[in-house]
């Protein structure tokens, strides 16, 4: 395989002293902007670009890389420990993870985590060695009635995000597409919900919610009830990830990775989009659907384990084409740019050996990454025995921080804490925040997508259902409204031989 | 807890501590040293009016959009050509809106001569498009830097082979002809609904698709979904140059060094020409002498090597006009620019 050279070469590139110290500057630095709401990896490599144009383009690109891996690892960490999501992409990990955190099992939640990213890191590495030109065809074939179809698969399969309630997740979502309306629509250019605030034009971010519903009213709420005192027991268990833990983690890892990839590797597909679909199915999947909700942990496993995948997807049509698709896919093209890389069709033939090395570097990178992360796994872990009230100055801290970096005016910080209050009361009320933030991220793509198809069909819903991928799509949206519904059918009937027939039901 | 211990230790505990105590001194004066020993020596004769107008402070140059955008790196590589001239200097970015988000809170600052903002024809429809209270108006606009044109294209099987294809599919259907592009009021609607006009048909009629980006714009192209889409010429060209779309004109008013082969619009029978320009603005208040003297760096910088590697690596043409005339360039600008949103309907 003539590839496999090509990449052993990388590796021969990248494997020296100077470059190994660079991957790790580089991992600490992403993890470190990671678990900061609000810093994420694109500011970050921007920041950075003035500074780097004095390395050699391979020690810079080792660096970004790792800054870019290190940016999805270290989100997970603080949603675990804190319920503050680091990201938007994290955010899926704070609903069980922190309630595994909270049961003492915290340890066992971020080296889920952690595996899970590796695992899920290295195979999409792999596919982006591999495969990637197969796959920017695919990712290309996607126009916007595809992405319609797409967004209504989230859309049936994030009933399971909803909670107990039907009515309140409702509610819930609600609330997000409210959100998620605020801003300049992009079709027309005309701003909506704004109420002329300049600051309002370019929509709320979503960092900013997901900080504010999360941790602000978790804090405020702390406020009004708590002691003060921390009740979390913080190591319940001796080893870091037990057993059995391990073998309910594995499957999910992979269901995640084959989720977060390809969808990762769509220019519109977002890390956030694969994680509300991998836990969906590990819901659904679950031989234990009793914890799901209190702690399970394959609702750590399969979501982290997309988003670090659909990280590595999101290099595909970046190298192969490219196309940037996310922020911090434009800087990085922003970076290649700098040192004379074209990223695109002719890329692997013209700046070969860059490349590989670039390849080789995001292993070494996602080896770090582990090495860095799980023997710390402990010492986070203990973060916990932190009293609350300590611990939610530095939340309060840490978001405000985050998002004025995010936006850079007192109106964010306003926002943020009005935001804030709304899920105070919606934790009040009952009402989960999830939901919500699943509308604010689906909303807008699946609105902007409809407009976009419609307005090429000239206003004929028939192009929905044209192309074979929208109805493999649609089909899949029939299955998972059908399947709860024949499914409770078959128990039903099975209950009933169950009583004709003792011991033969589970 | 017992205390038993801690006064047995405490000898040795406060002698480790009376040398650790010194650690973080000893960094932080290390890191000082490294900083200013590795700094470059600022001020080197030329520019010397420019730095009298910043008495000795930086220059802060607000990139209106995200990292990775045309007016991000535009304010980086000019950060990168500056520093030979006046030292470090400073970029932000505030993203958002077209640069309205950014343009409003520039207005802000007054009088201060240190406050620069990049800006371009983006800026200029935005404003109109979105409503916008402030506009280039309220700032006192330096220098034009660079353009970028934008080329038309159409996916490698299209049936359109060249602009007389596309005029005569446009008067035959023109919502048929689905065009995809950047953001909603941008360069490329402008250039569809000037495109519409030039071959009679309606603006207001075209079935123009917005998008973030690029090359998002580019997906739905390769998504065989749009007829035509429209981006920068350095943004498409390795597309171009791969064959997976083709180029059926560009918008420059002769053919374009980069993509020779490339007919322009005008050498296809559309009387259309148009100019992604990127230019400096500094706030309203600034005094003649300091217009005058940052006018004058900022000529300097287009004359650094790093400022003239920075077009040949960016593709980007070099478009240098400066004082009344670019005053006037943008007065001109502006009208065209709202004429046209008026007629697509997004004025």
């Amino acid at each position: 395989m003539d590839q496999f050279g090509l990449l052993l070469d990388g590796f021969a590139g990248a494997l020296t002293p100077g470059h190994l110290l660079w991957a790790l500057v580089g991992v600490t630095i992403g993890t470190a902007v990671g678990v900061l709401p609000g810093i994420g990896p694109a500011l970050t490599v921007a920041l950075l670009l003035p500074i780097t144009f004095r390395l050699d383009p391979a020690s810079a690109l080792i660096l970004f890389a790792g800054i870019y891996y290190g940016g999805m690892y270290g989100g997970s960490t603080t949603s675990i420990l804190l319920n503050t999501p680091g990201e938007s992409a994290s955010m899926i990990s704070a609903l069980e993870g922190n309630k595994m955190a909270r049961a003492g099992r915290a340890a066992a939640a971020l080296a889920t985590a952690a595996l899970g990213s590796f695992v899920a890191g290295t195979i999409g590495t792999v596919a982006l060695t591999f495969v990637a030109p197969v796959l920017s065809d695919f990712a290309t074939s996607f126009g916007p009635p595809e992405y319609v179809a797409l967004m209504a698969v989230a859309f049936v399969t994030v009933s399971a995000l909803l909670g107990p309630s039907l009515l309140k997740g409702g509610a819930s979502l609600l609330v997000g597409l409210t959100i998620g309306l605020i801003g300049i629509d992009s079709q027309t250019g005309q701003p909506r919900l704004v109420f002329g605030i300049d600051s309002l034009l370019d929509g709320i971010d979503v960092v900013i919610v997901v900080v504010a519903l999360f941790a602000l009213s978790e804090a405020f709420g702390h406020l009004l009830t708590g002691t003060g005192h921390s009740t979390i027991e913080p190591l319940r268990e001796r080893a870091i990830l037990s057993k059995k833990d391990f073998k309910r983690s594995w499957p999910s890892w992979l269901r995640g990775t084959a989720l977060g990839f390809p969808i990762g590797s769509l220019p519109a597909g977002g890390a956030e989009v694969p994680t509300f679909l991998s836990y969906s199915l590990e819901k659904r999947l679950t031989k234990h659907p009793e914890e799901f909700g209190k702690g399970a942990i394959e609702g750590v496993a399969g979501p982290e384990a997309a988003n670090n995948a659909a990280a590595a997807g999101v290099l595909v049509p970046l190298l192969t084409i490219g196309l940037p698709t996310s922020a911090t896919a434009a800087v990085i093209l922003t970076a290649f740019q700098s040192y004379g890389l074209q990223p695109g069709p002719q890329l692997f033939s013209e700046s070969g050996p860059l490349v590989w090395t670039l390849i080789a570097s995001l292993y070494i990178g996602n080896v770090m990454l582990l090495v860095l992360n799980l023997p710390l796994v402990r010492l986070w872990a203990k973060l916990l025995t932190i009293p609350s009230y300590a611990i939610y100055a530095g939340v309060l801290v840490f978001a405000t921080l985050g998002a004025y970096a995010a936006g850079g005016t007192t109106v964010d910080l306003l926002i943020l804490c009005a935001l804030g209050l709304l899920g105070l009361l919606m934790r009040e009320a009952g009402i989960p925040v999830a939901p919500a933030i699943v509308g604010l991220i689906l909303g807008p793509i699946a609105e902007e997508q409809l407009r976009r198809a419609l307005t090429l069909s000239e206003g004929d819903p028939s192009i929905l259902l044209s192309g074979s991928i929208t109805i493999v799509l649609w089909a899949v949206v029939v299955l998972a409204v059908l399947t709860p519904l024949g499914r409770a059918w078959w128990r039903r009937s099975r209950r009933a031989k169950a009583t004709v027939t003792p011991g033969s039901g589970r | 807890m017992e205390q038993r211990g801690s006064p047995a230790t405490a000898p040795g505990a406060a002698r480790s501590r009376r040398w650790t105590r010194w650690v973080p001194w000893a960094v932080a004066l290390l890191t000082t040293g490294a900083v200013v020993a590795t700094a470059p020596a600022a001020n080197s004769g030329a520019g010397s009016t420019a730095q009298d107008v910043l008495g000795g402070e930086q220059l802060r140059i607000m990139a209106p959009a995200a990292p990775g955008g045309g007016w991000d790196q535009t304010s980086r590589e000019m950060q990168g050509a500056l520093r030979e001239l006046v030292g470090r200097s400073e970029v932000y970015n505030v993203a958002g809106a077209g640069g309205t988000i950014g343009l409003s809170q520039f207005v802000r600052f007054g009088d201060d001569p240190t406050q620069l903002m990049t800006t371009g024809l983006i800026m200029v429809g935005a404003v109109k498009a979105n409503g916008s209270e402030q506009s280039l108006a309220d700032t006192t606009p330096l220098v034009r830097l660079t353009t970028d044109y934008q080329a038309i294209v159409v996916p490698a099987d299209s049936p359109l082979r060249s602009t007389a294809d596309l005029i005569e599919a446009m008067r035959a259907d023109l919502p048929a002809v689905s065009i995809a592009g950047g953001s909603a009021g941008g360069v490329e609607q402008i250039l569809a609904g000037l495109l519409a006009k030039a071959v009679g048909a309606d603006p207001a009629k075209v079935s123009y698709v917005a998008h973030s980006g690029g090359g998002e714009a580019l997906t739905t192209l390769l998504s065989g979904r749009s007829a035509i889409g429209i981006s920068g010429v350095s943004e498409i060209q390795p597309q171009i140059e791969a064959g997976t779309v083709r180029a059926l004109a560009v918008s420059s008013p002769d053919r374009l060094p980069t993509v020779p082969d490339v007919p322009t619009l005008i050498e296809g029978g559309l009387d259309v020409e148009l100019e992604n320009w990127r230019g400096v603005a500094a706030p309203k208040g600034i005094t003649d002498e300091e217009e005058q003297a940052l006018e004058g760096l900022l000529v300097d910088m287009t004359r650094t090597p790093e400022w003239r590697e920075a077009l040949e690596r960016r593709g980007w043409g070099d478009a240098t006009l400066a004082g009344p005339e670019f005053e006037e360039f943008v007065r001109s600008e502006q009208e065209r620019v709202s004429q046209v949103l008026d007629e697509i309907g997004l004025g």
